[in-house]
């Protein structure tokens, strides 16, 4: 189900908006952020015609990686249809008339805010996401120069204190989203505001993962085939969400991460995908075999 | 370990802040340490010194003689211009401390030494309760044991006299003397080697100080630390420390066993201390 956004194809641009020379750089940044997991590369991150803090770090990857023949996917919290979902894919699309689709399976490149999608990506895609704080020592050190310097000297004594602190005040050393991890063994890095329950697919991932953060003006990565722990305390295991019990009222799926929605007037509680490019698909399938609506 | 062996020697610890000129290079005896000519200013100047297992070495000395200096320079927390620190315990005394990387004094700092400041905002993260700065130690040596790590917390603040219930209270909402005490518990909580007590009584009430002495006092014996207490009141050296460095301008005028020197003072300057005390 290809669709194109965005009408306009206007010439006064580049192709990607970006210029070439900006857009190699920024793969510069790119390659070395992969050659070392984990680790914030810094780059001139440009002007758009979308505020900072829009996704800007994500668009410039992705308009910095694109070329005239791939297949985009523009996801926002697991959703296709947001407005900041949309609003990428129009001034991408307007700018390179790439196709789009809500398909997992059939993009070369992902760009996503919130959420990794539940279908496992494959060696030839790229996921990009958007990260409003790259820094997870922001909260040991305000400064930028101590939290380079405790990166450098892997000193992450801060971070685990934090967690420690949560441990004692709130009795769980997890946190709802953007719980941190180890990269490679070596950097500790925010995997962006994801749910916990999708940090384990960032762990020896066929897919090359991307990390942009345009107003921070980092960029980070973690390549394919790469481990990457959650942080936990010897004695508290790392436990994802629990999504156990729990079915999508549209598709029927279990196992996968879900949004709740709350009926006020019948005081009742409804799980379905939040991944709506899944939950679709999943749909279609069953529409296709003839099956039922599963509420 | 040898007794006689120290566990800790410093040799010409110079602590500078300016670039020097050819006057106050030359010059030792510069009125409180400060160059007339550069006004380059002496902190420390070539202080030696040898710290054994298990005593109480005590520095006294006016304000800005250096004292504190002397110590957050030994913690690395102040850069030495020069001068050589040995640590029986890291690479058997064959390297010089003050020299290593970053990430070695770290370790240093971590696994064998213990500080507790003067004021507790540089000990503590006030924001956060006194459990976690006290597992900041241990996570620092490397712990990731949460419930072994809440128990030794728990332990360490009995220690102290603070009630285990308060362990998730902010070092803020403490009094000052609880505080110090939360302050002595972190820093002893690897069972370090070396203790450095930077001033722990000073602005704490008579009978808090009073407390906080004895604690250190009851530490000591029990763990057999080392320990370099730096104060300016004469009557907590008296109480605390084996032996007694007299500090001056940044230099070490005097030097000795802390009965000594208290009865028998040969530096005019000291004499000067122990008389204002009587």
């Amino acid at each position: 189900m290809n669709q194109r956004v965005g009408e306009v194809q206007s010439t006064d641009y580049n192709f990607a908006f970006l210029d070439e020379g900006s857009k190699r750089e920024i793969r510069r940044s790119v390659l070395k952020a992969v050659a070392i997991p984990g680790y914030q590369v810094p780059f001139g991150s440009r002007e758009l015609p979308i505020g900072r803090g829009w996704g800007t770090g994500g668009i410039q990857l992705t308009m910095s990686l694109i070329g005239p023949k791939d297949v985009l996917k523009v996801i926002d919290q697991g959703n296709d249809d947001s407005v900041n979902a949309v609003s990428i894919k129009k001034l991408i699309c307007a700018t390179t008339g790439v196709e789009t689709t809500t398909d997992t399976a059939e993009a070369d490149i992902i760009q996503s805010r919130h959420r990794i999608p539940e279908e496992p990506l494959r060696e030839d895609q790229v996921l990009v996401l958007q990260v409003p704080n790259p820094e997870p020592l922001r909260g040991v050190s305000p400064h930028e120069e101590v939290t380079r310097q405790l990166h450098g000297d892997a000193e992450y004594t801060g971070i685990w204190v934090n967690l420690f602190e949560q441990l004692l005040k709130k009795g769980t050393p997890f946190r709802g989203a953007a719980h941190p991890v180890m990269a490679n063994h070596r950097y500790i890095m925010s995997p962006s505001p994801i749910p916990r329950y999708d940090n384990p697919k960032r762990n020896q991932a066929k897919c090359l993962y991307l990390l942009g953060a345009g107003r921070e003006k980092k960029i980070y990565a973690v390549p394919p085939y790469t481990d990457v722990e959650s942080l936990a305390f010897e004695d508290y295991p790392f436990r994802r969400e629990d999504m156990s019990g729990r079915k999508c009222r549209i598709c029927g799926a279990e196992n996968v991460y879900f949004d709740e929605i709350y009926d006020a007037e019948k005081g009742e509680h409804y799980y379905q995908c939040s991944d709506t490019g899944y939950c679709q698909k999943r749909r279609r399938q069953q529409e296709e075999q003839g099956e039922e609506k599963h509420e | 370990m040898n007794k006689k062996m120290p566990i800790l020697t410093g040799r010409n610890i110079t602590v500078r802040f300016g670039e020097g000129c050819p006057y106050c290079m030359t010059h030792t005896e510069l009125e409180k340490g400060r160059c007339p000519f550069c006004h380059t200013i002496w902190a420390v100047r070539d202080v030696s010194f040898n710290l054994y297992p298990g005593e109480i070495l005590g520095i006294v000395g006016e304000s800005g003689s250096g004292k504190s200096t002397l110590l957050k320079t030994l913690y690395f927390d102040v850069p030495a211009t020069a001068g050589d620190v040995r640590l029986t315990l890291y690479h058997e005394g064959k390297d010089n401390i003050l020299h290593c990387s970053t990430q070695n004094q770290r370790y240093l700092r971590n696994h064998l030494m213990g500080m507790v400041y003067q004021n507790p905002m540089l000990g503590l993260r006030m924001d956060l309760s006194s459990g976690a700065n006290i597992a900041e130690k241990l996570i620092a040596a490397g712990n990731r044991n949460a419930g072994q790590m809440m128990k030794r917390c728990q332990g360490l603040l009995q220690h102290v006299e603070i009630p285990v219930e308060r362990m998730k209270d902010a070092p803020k909402v403490f009094s000052g003397g609880m505080q110090q005490r939360v302050q002595i518990s972190k820093a002893i909580a690897n069972n370090p080697p070396i203790l450095f007590l930077d001033e722990v009584t000073t602005g704490l009430d008579l009978s808090v100080q009073a407390k906080v002495l004895d604690l250190i006092r009851t530490i000591q014996q029990e763990l057999g630390i080392a320990m370099m207490i730096v104060s300016h009141d004469l009557a907590v050296i008296r109480m605390m420390s084996d032996r007694t460095m007299v500090m001056l301008g940044g230099r070490v005028v005097e030097e000795g066993l802390t009965d000594q020197i208290l009865e028998d003072p040969l530096h005019e300057y000291t004499q000067t201390l122990v008389s204002s005390l009587l």
